[in-house]
């Protein structure tokens, strides 16, 4: 079905090519895409959309889920990364209108110098304004903020049925409701307006102080939620139930900093061999960067590139984990269970399987912006894993074990492998949300988890 | 962020074909450096999409005019817009073409004439009109985007490349007639890049960067660089190699 509609597209005057591959930012699955649609301009979407089979197509920005939410496996993608222009902007409000093919390094490019910064950031600024909306992405300033989400005030979406559709708290309130943390199967977002936020400058008063157990982790957040606006752990997951780690807290700066240079950055040309990464590579890696942080704590004025943006230096820092790719296990903890917690980096610790990248956040208590929305109150962790086949697998289903038990959630953002049961538990109202998605598109990642063809 | 206006004498750009993949990626570096624009493209709808966002990005001034360009009949409205609107720009860039399958041209007289019209007898025609401009006024830059396909008939690409090849020699005319009168005629010459125009090629993965060209232009246009720009830089030394190739063997290969 698929095929017949990529050739029936073939042929009309908007511009596509057959890729093979595509890849999420995990490189794992290795899927195949039948056609990749490269729209230049908003006004070619609704023949795309027009033109396709049932189930089709689906909406894709820079790749950076890790999993195959982004992915449309043996059917069509349809890249929005060429619908990057900045519609309006007002000074008074703040408020941005913009294509959903911006990405975040557009934006604060474009609007730090102004006065103004992202109300919500992740750990990358190589993300489009769609998958920001799309995944309901959150930053390091969740208690605060909530989730990007909370900061869209209007979208229209191009579906495939009713044409450009105008979504926003008084009209249309629930299609925006679905489209956030809809992972991109409501429609093509055409534009969006979010509200930026007012900062002085690029810099952050930033702070590090190293930890030694999960308890002083929740204390140090405890007391940091009300003080600073951004929080955020990296934890050494070898350690077991007490593990060492250090808390990074910020707020934006008035004063200057020292001057920054921002480099090209490191780049890694290819994957590098698969067993560079493996228990003792990572363990010396934790070790030092534990110590670094440890010898360097306290409080100093940085550039918000390095305090928000540590691995954007390391440009395709995901070759790293080899061929085979990497799979990230990014869960929710309701606040109340620090015994599963304890429980999960126990779990990974006996594997042997740790990672480079253990993150672990207290979220606020926002109620969620959309309807599969992922934040809710506890604490998240996300931990990579170099994807080596059956065992890596095992391990990541005995984490689910405790997530489910605990009554927490995984991000469908991070995830490749959920099982149905455990998404049902994460999101038990998805079955309302099935009315909103776009009967032209669907993703590998909606297909698995609700077992639908 | 704006570049003091006294860095750079261009200030005014004139940019014909103004949607085009390459000039979508000039106008975003002129704006960052906070000159004026005057777009010119065929959907006045991607234009206003342009405008906002040019403006956002520091350009001073943004104009734009809806016209299909490769209709010479439009031509007189669009130079006159040109004047009235923006009477003293300074510099003109024509950055639109089409590349169709070589076949169809080939297969058909009529599409043959349609590709030579719009990407040279269309072009010489509205360069010809912003030329005598500078020229009267003693000042400028006048540029044009053709191509490396020019620079040699190709099998696979000869229509398109005969075309942009005419188009070069014009420029190479007009670049001399303007010296007198102390106006610079640039033209520049990309390799395949990635841009709508060549999506539908098999390796398109592998061409330029529209953005690492745009940068290339954008700087010869600021400075006294060479009369004539190969972009990305590779590509001079790739032509001077294909040129020097005997036909008898040339005629042979298939690219």
């Amino acid at each position: 079905m698929s095929a017949q509609s990529a050739a029936a597209l073939r042929k009309q005057p908007v511009a596509s090519q057959p890729i093979k591959r595509v890849f999420s930012w995990g490189r794992y699955p290795k899927t195949a895409h039948q056609f990749v649609h490269k729209p230049g301009w908003n006004d070619q979407i609704p023949k795309i959309l027009k033109a396709a089979a049932p189930g089709s197509l689906l909406p894709y920005g820079l790749g950076r889920s890790y999993g195959d939410s982004c992915l449309n496996a043996g059917r069509e993608l349809i890249d929005c990364r060429r619908l990057n222009r900045i519609l309006g902007f007002d000074e008074s409000t703040g408020i941005l209108r913009c294509e959903s093919g911006v990405s975040l390094s557009d934006i604060l490019e474009v609007f730090i110098p102004k006065g103004w910064f992202p109300p919500v950031t992740p750990g990358t600024r190589f993300v489009t304004i769609g998958g920001a909306i799309a995944n309901d992405i959150h930053g390091k300033n969740h208690h605060r903020a909530g989730t990007f989400g909370a900061h869209v005030r209007q979208i229209a979406l191009h579906r495939s049925n009713d044409g450009l559709v105008i979504c926003n708290p008084e009209i249309n309130s629930d299609m925006l409701r679905a489209t956030i943390g809809g992972l991109g199967l409501t429609g093509v977002i055409a534009w969006a307006d979010i509200q930026l936020k007012r900062v002085a400058g690029p810099w952050i008063e930033a702070e590090s102080i190293p930890f030694r157990s999960l308890k002083s982790f929740l204390d140090l957040s405890r007391e940091s939620n009300d003080r600073f606006e951004y929080t955020v752990a990296w934890l050494d997951c070898f350690a077991g139930k007490n593990p060492r780690g250090i808390f990074f807290r910020g707020n934006h700066a008035a004063e200057r900093g020292e001057k920054f240079h921002p480099g090209r950055g490191l780049e890694l040309p290819f994957a590098l061999p698969g067993w560079m990464v493996n228990r003792y590579s990572v363990k010396a890696f934790n070790t030092a960067y534990y110590a670094i942080h440890a010898a360097r704590k306290g409080a100093a004025v940085v550039p918000y590139e390095s305090f928000f943006y540590p691995l954007d230096s390391i440009r395709q820092w995901n070759l790293l984990y080899g061929r085979q790719g990497f799979l990230q296990y990014q869960c929710v903890i309701p606040d109340t269970t620090v015994v599963a917690l304890e429980e999960l980096l126990d779990r990974i610790a006996r594997s042997g399987m740790g990672s480079f990248l253990g993150v672990l956040k207290q979220f606020g208590s926002a109620p969620p912006a959309g309807m599969l929305s992922f934040s809710r109150p506890g604490v998240t962790i996300a931990l990579d894993f170099a994807m080596r086949g059956e065992r890596t697998l095992k391990l990541m289903q005995s984490l689910d074990e405790v997530v489910q038990q605990s009554g927490g959630a995984l991000y469908p953002a991070k995830d490749a492998r959920m099982s149905p049961a455990l998404f049902e538990a994460s999101f038990p109202h998805w079955r309302s949300f099935v009315r909103y998605i776009d009967p032209k598109i669907s993703s590998s990642f909606w297909r698995r988890v609700t077992e639908a063809r | 962020m704006n570049v003091n206006a006294s860095a750079t004498a261009m200030k005014k750009i004139v940019v014909l074909g103004a949607t085009s993949g390459i000039a979508l990626e000039v106008e975003r570096q002129l704006a960052r450096r906070g000159c004026q624009l005057l777009l010119v493209g065929r959907s006045a709808e991607r234009l206003a999409e342009l405008q906002g966002d040019m403006a956002v990005r520091g350009a001073r001034q943004v104009f734009t005019y809806a016209a299909d360009l490769g209709c010479v009949q439009q031509h007189a409205a669009i130079f006159d817009f040109a004047r009235r609107a923006f009477p003293d720009f300074d510099t003109v860039l024509l950055a639109y073409g089409s590349m169709r399958n070589q076949k169809d041209s080939e297969a058909s007289v009529d599409i043959l004439l349609e590709e030579l019209q719009v990407n040279f007898v269309s072009a010489t025609a509205i360069l010809t009109l912003f030329a005598a401009d500078l020229e009267r006024r003693r000042t400028g830059c006048l540029a044009a985007i053709t191509s490396v396909a020019g620079d040699r008939g190709r099998r696979s690409n000869y229509v398109y490349g005969s075309a942009k090849g005419a188009l070069s020699l014009f420029l190479q005319g007009v670049r001399s007639r303007l010296h007198p009168a102390g106006v610079r005629v640039i033209t520049i010459k990309p390799g395949p890049v990635q841009t709508p125009m060549t999506d539908h090629l098999s390796n398109a993965a592998r061409f330029a960067n529209p953005e690492q060209v745009a940068r290339d232009i954008v700087r010869a246009l600021e400075r006294r660089s060479p009369d004539v720009l190969y972009t990305p830089k590779l590509w001079r030394f790739v032509m001077k190699a294909v040129q020097e190739i005997p036909e008898g063997i040339f005629k042979r290969l298939s690219f």
